[in-house]
């Protein structure tokens, strides 16, 4: 891994039986760069940042995040890393400050109430303190994700659909902290989304996922127009209908 | 290593839960108060029938705290762990450092607390009730307790594994156990009234070694000849039940991981 990586993904292999969700997949995230993750629903998306975040064997290759390989170690790699996504609930019966509290220290946070009362001025959840996560609204739950998802300052920040739902201005309040999260820390982002302006707006580099293969790589700014697309969003509905045919050209 | 910290996060998640929600401590400590009063009652009521030798209260009710007291550490870990399934936790605790053994540490450590409280409240509602105190136990109090314990915590995550293998509509599965260990346990009555073949599979069952003893312990006021052979056995037995149930929840958590369960259990908790 070069010097800048903060995540080496080598074959990464997948299978279910027969089915081959992720079909040995290599790509890498540097240190402060945020890759987007594309592609259809089905694509092997989630099943990849499943496997990154060692919740999912993987059938074969090797996840490295900081230099170490995830087999074997999880627990020590897993300090460096963190997640938000849509489907991973917080404890809906705990209030936003216990839910800090007890992830803080799942995470062996250092000053760990210096820390929370940081995130909760930074994602602008003071108020809410003392309100338990299930009564929370769409937007304010996700602050409360991404504040979870910071709160031990990973190294390798893994997103998975964060503004999903999201009305234009939380979605927009959330791309500004995480661009500014990997801009001041160094932190290495893989984001996946539907959301191609976002993808647009936020991501350094994206990947194109069909069938559990990479099929396509490169600057979001830039792709679309050398594969013969208008936009990202021709060039993603062209990855989901025809991908062998987008492979041809 | 085992981290304290993560330990420490996993108690302290469900002792948030019953600060936030008192109503969550009368369901542990109701039913074993009304249990504790009613047996109390019968066995005040068969006391005063016949020529009885022995009294009742002090061989029912100390059965019964005891009893209780394992069956509250089995639920207490069962109940825990359901409480991750039911609020779709399982993605983000092990997606952190939490290491399987750290997560059982906690549930284990949960349900020791709330049981140890159970149990205290038992023996204050028995002497204030009944004038019952359970100390008549003598010395044996301690091993029997321990030996338990360890039994409970055994039946316990031995339940968990069964739920995090089948799913979460397995959990029915949990809360008749106490109920079915309780007829070769030998809790209500000696083992010798149980017929031969349930009598030979209720040596395998721990507390039933605890009960017999205790029997004998307060019928007759001295240890019995058997008391050294049956701690052993039984400590033995339960410590053997305590490792098979921790290798099959860990071997369960592998296959899950595997399968890629661990994220599904999230959807079918919904």
């Amino acid at each position: 891994m070069n010097r800048n990586g903060v995540l080496r993904i080598t074959n990464l292999t997948k299978e279910y039986g027969a089915v081959r969700a992720v079909d040995r997949i290599s790509f890498h995230v540097n240190a402060g760069e945020v890759v987007g993750l594309l592609g259809p629903n089905g694509a092997g998306k989630t099943t990849t940042i499943n496997m990154i975040l060692g919740i999912l064997e993987p059938t074969g290759g090797l996840i490295e995040v900081l230099d170490r390989g995830l087999a074997g170690h999880r627990s020590e790699v897993a300090k460096g890393i963190n997640f938000a996504a849509v489907y991973a609930h917080m404890p809906a019966n705990l209030t936003v400050l216990q839910n800090l509290r007890v992830f803080g220290l799942l995470y062996e946070v250092k000053g760990l109430k210096q820390r929370i009362a940081s995130l909760l001025r930074e994602f602008d959840l003071e108020d809410l303190a003392k309100t338990k996560a299930g009564l929370l609204s769409s937007g304010e739950l996700s602050r409360l994700n991404l504040a979870k998802a910071v709160i031990n300052r990973p190294r390798l920040l893994l997103l998975d659909e964060p503004t999903a739902s999201l009305d234009p201005s939380v979605s927009s309040l959330i791309r500004e902290r995480i661009r500014q999260y990997a801009k001041t820390t160094g932190a290495g982002i893989l984001w996946t989304s539907h959301n191609m302006n976002e993808i647009e707006a936020v991501c350094d580099r994206v990947l194109f996922l069909s069938r559990g293969r990479i099929l396509l790589e490169g600057d979001p700014r830039t792709l679309a127009a050398d594969h013969g697309k208008k936009d990202l969003e021709a060039l993603f509905i062209a990855v989901a209908r025809e991908p062998l045919r987008l492979v041809e050209q | 290593m085992m981290s304290l910290s993560r330990i420490s996060a996993i108690f302290l998640r469900q002792i948030f839960l019953f600060r936030g929600n008192p109503v969550r401590l009368v369901s542990i400590f109701l039913w074993l108060v009304i249990d504790v009063i009613q047996w109390g009652f019968i066995s005040k009521y068969l006391g005063s029938l016949g020529q009885a030798t022995f009294s009742f209260i002090t061989v029912i009710l100390g059965a019964i705290i005891l009893w209780e007291f394992m069956a509250r550490v089995q639920q207490g870990i069962m109940m825990a762990f359901l409480e991750d399934i039911w609020t779709q936790n399982f993605i983000n605790f092990f997606a952190s450092p939490l290491k399987i053994r750290e997560y059982l540490g906690g549930l284990v450590l949960t349900s020791v607390t709330t049981s140890v409280a159970a149990f205290l409240i038992m023996v204050a509602i028995a002497g204030a009730a009944f004038g019952y105190s359970v100390l008549k136990i003598g010395l044996f109090l301690v091993p029997s307790m321990v030996m338990l314990l360890i039994f409970g915590i055994a039946m316990g995550i031995f339940v968990s594994a069964m739920v995090f293998r089948l799913g979460p509509s397995a959990e029915w599965l949990g809360w008749p156990i106490p109920l079915v260990l309780s007829v070769f346990a030998g809790v209500y009555y000696p083992l010798s009234a149980l017929p031969g073949s349930l009598r030979a599979f209720a040596r395998l069952v721990p507390p039933s070694y605890v009960f017999q003893t205790l029997r004998a312990v307060l019928a007759s006021g001295i240890a019995p000849a058997h008391l050294f052979a049956d701690l052993v056995t039984g400590f033995s037995l339960s410590a053997a039940y305590l490792v098979g149930a921790s290798y099959f929840f860990v071997t369960i958590y592998k296959r899950n991981l595997r399968s890629g369960s661990i994220a599904r259990f999230n959807a079918e908790a919904l």
